[in-house]
């Protein structure tokens, strides 16, 4: 227990960290008065805004009412969503519309998407590592081999692209931009599916390898237990804290390149919101996209510990004991 | 000599007392071992041809890469040039030659990567080099720091750095340099925490040397292939990285020509012109496969258990459990 309470300890600090980051960064590029008004502001109209948002504050005293207003989930208004319609008395007092709430309305996007991603990469996966374990240097292995490498070297936006001209365009067999039903996600989720797949295949072939060779599987292969049973059942559950490991970290690692995919296929997710935002130069959204997308990134790492805790005997007897 | 050792060094071309045989491998050994490896063959030879059509780009290419023909927009692979010089890759929105666009998009492109590659290493492999050997107060702020940083995704990061600095070519090795020094830091500091103890670092504070040599002069050297090996899939991570911020327009800025740009640019004549985006796309899947394959190629032979894969590949042992070390 020690050694998960310290590891939350760990990932608030990251998070406070992180917090710290977009701000003092945030603050490095100028005004953020000049960048709400836009430069044709009169001088008046900036000192009122400077003295509404509290910008004539030490930076000290403005870094301390930020953390606090995002630990009440406040990350500040948006620069552009919702000016056009507010009237001009009412911008001046830096009221916009709230950040976050438009920031989580696109994590179920997001979430759908990176789901599907991973359901299928750790499918295939698991069926290619496998079966390269079980034919080491044969030509699946050779294969699986090259292709796992393949997905690790692509250009995750190309091959969506690529994707987009070959099924979408020249068969016309899914729809290429946007968002709906099922065959809406297919594109997406294979494009974001195939980094993934290849890290994860890697991993499960050399830790099935090494459990395959040992000699519990010779015992329960003596007593009779079916091929299929020794392998799915007696190694894939020894191999198990590794690939757990790694799925965690390509989880993780998903969810960055999420921001891309979603780009090219127009999918209304917190990456295509950053992107848009950061086009914009809507620092507030920008901030507040960072830090979700970091607190979830810190979620799952920690979330992976808690597994490997589980998973791992000799973490779960060492604590439970005296 | 075990027999192991024998085994892997026996077809080696080994003669007995020769001098090398129970320390490295030789030069002519890894180029025996490199000829009976289709795959990898393939690789290194892509790469060495990459290297000199990146460096001659001024011989290789056939036209100026940003010099516009409007009258030869958009061809496709193999037309004839009006000039006499066929466009072996087509040209592009502006008629500018694909090849040429693609062989100065590498100089670009893979120098960006290179320069980031080797500061970073050079930061990471210093830090990690003093936290392992002098462990300390200074270990343990490195350590979390590279901690802290792995944690966060370094993509989302780099965006938002050059959101706030702007892109372009000396920015980008800014942020690689800035964000990729902690995957060194943390290899080179488990190495030199596994050497600390061992008796030839004995040996060399015996002899009275230095911590800076000792850590210069004998750790180094004995830390070399791994990180060699993580250097090289650096390299290919950078060209995948430069790309993705390039096609999100953070990266480099036109006109100067990238294989990420290139991508970018080729996405909006895509239902007219595949091999816009496609090229780009095909080259840098090319180099960072070749880079992959040789980065695993290398670490397997450089591991002295698992070498005789590439050594003796009609002689394997006859089970599995021979690669590990039986």
């Amino acid at each position: 227990m020690r050694h998960l309470l310290y590891r939350l300890l760990h990932s608030a600090v990251l998070l406070l960290a992180t917090v710290s980051f977009v701000f003092f960064a945030g603050r490095s590029i100028g005004d953020p008065a000049l960048n709400i008004l836009g430069v044709n502001a009169t001088e008046q109209a900036l000192e009122t805004l400077r003295a509404n948002i509290g910008l004539n504050d030490p930076l000290p005293v403005q870094y301390f009412r930020f953390v606090g207003d995002v630990l009440q989930g406040d990350f500040g208004v948006s620069y552009r969503f919702g000016f056009s319609v507010l009237p001009a008395e009412v911008l001046r007092e830096g009221l916009g519309r709230p950040v976050l709430p438009l920031v989580l309305d696109r994590l179920p996007a997001t979430f759908f998407l990176a789901g599907v991603a991973m359901s299928i990469a750790i499918a295939f996966a698991l069926a290619m590592g496998i079966a390269a374990a079980l034919w080491p240097r044969s030509a699946i292995d050779r294969i699986v081999t090259v292709l796992s490498l393949a997905g690790v070297s692509v250009v995750q936006f190309w091959l969506g692209l690529m994707l987009i001209v070959l099924f979408g365009v020249t068969l016309g067999w899914f729809p290429t931009t946007g968002y709906g039903g099922l065959e809406y996600v297919v594109l997406p989720a294979l494009t974001l599916a195939a980094r993934p797949m290849g890290r994860i295949a890697q991993v499960v072939r050399s830790a099935m390898l090494d459990e395959l060779a040992k000699p519990y599987v010779t015992a329960a292969k003596a007593k009779g237990a079916s091929d299929a049973r020794v392998v799915l059942v007696h190694g894939l559950k020894n191999a198990a804290i590794p690939i757990v490991t790694i799925t965690g970290d390509e989880l993780s690692a998903l969810l960055t390149g999420a921001i891309l995919v979603e780009t090219v296929f127009a999918w209304p997710g917190i990456g295509l919101l950053l992107i848009d935002s950061l086009n914009r130069g809507d620092l507030p959204m920008v901030q507040a996209g960072i830090c979700v997308v970091a607190t979830l990134v810190i979620a799952v790492n920690f979330l992976v510990d808690v597994a490997y805790t589980l998973l791992d005997p000799k973490v779960r007897f060492k604590q439970a004991g005296p | 000599m075990s027999a192991d050792e024998a085994a892997v060094f026996g077809d080696a071309g080994l003669e007995p007392g020769d001098e090398s045989r129970d320390s490295a491998l030789r030069w002519r050994d890894y180029l025996l071992a490199l000829a009976g490896d289709k795959v990898t063959l393939a690789a290194a030879a892509f790469l060495a041809l990459l290297a000199v059509a990146t460096l001659g780009a001024d011989f290789v290419a056939p036209y100026d890469p940003v010099q516009l023909n409007l009258k030869e927009r958009l061809l496709p692979p193999f037309s004839a040039g009006a000039s006499g010089i066929p466009h072996v890759l087509g040209t592009d929105e502006l008629g500018r030659d694909m090849l040429s666009r693609l062989v100065y998009g590498a100089r670009v492109s893979i120098s960006v990567s290179l320069i980031g590659a080797t500061v970073s290493a050079l930061l990471g492999i210093s830090l990690g080099l003093v936290a392992g050997f002098l462990r300390g107060a200074l270990e343990d702020l490195i350590m979390r720091t590279v901690d802290g940083m792995l944690a966060l995704p370094s993509l989302l990061v780099a965006l938002f750095i050059l959101f706030l600095i702007g892109g372009g070519y000396a920015n980008l090795v800014l942020v690689f340099a800035l964000l990729h020094w902690t995957v060194y830091a943390r290899m080179a500091r488990g190495l030199a925490l596994s050497y600390r103890e061992s008796t030839f670092v004995e040996a060399a504070r015996a002899a009275g040397c230095r911590d800076s040599r000792i850590m210069i002069r004998h750790l180094l050297p004995n830390m070399a292939s791994p990180l060699l090996v993580l250097f090289t899939l650096e390299i290919a991570i950078l060209i995948l990285s430069e790309a993705s911020l390039s096609f999100l327009g953070f990266g480099i800025q036109p006109p100067e020509p990238s294989w990420g740009l290139m991508i970018a640019k080729g996405r909006d004549h895509m239902r007219s012109a595949w091999w816009m985006v496609t090229l780009p796309g095909v080259a840098i899947l090319l180099t960072a496969l070749s880079l992959n394959l040789v980065a695993a190629w290398a670490r397997t032979v450089s591991d002295p258990i698992q070498r005789w894969r590439y050594l003796r590949p009609r002689h394997a042992p006859p089970d599995e459990s021979g690669e590990r070390g039986g």
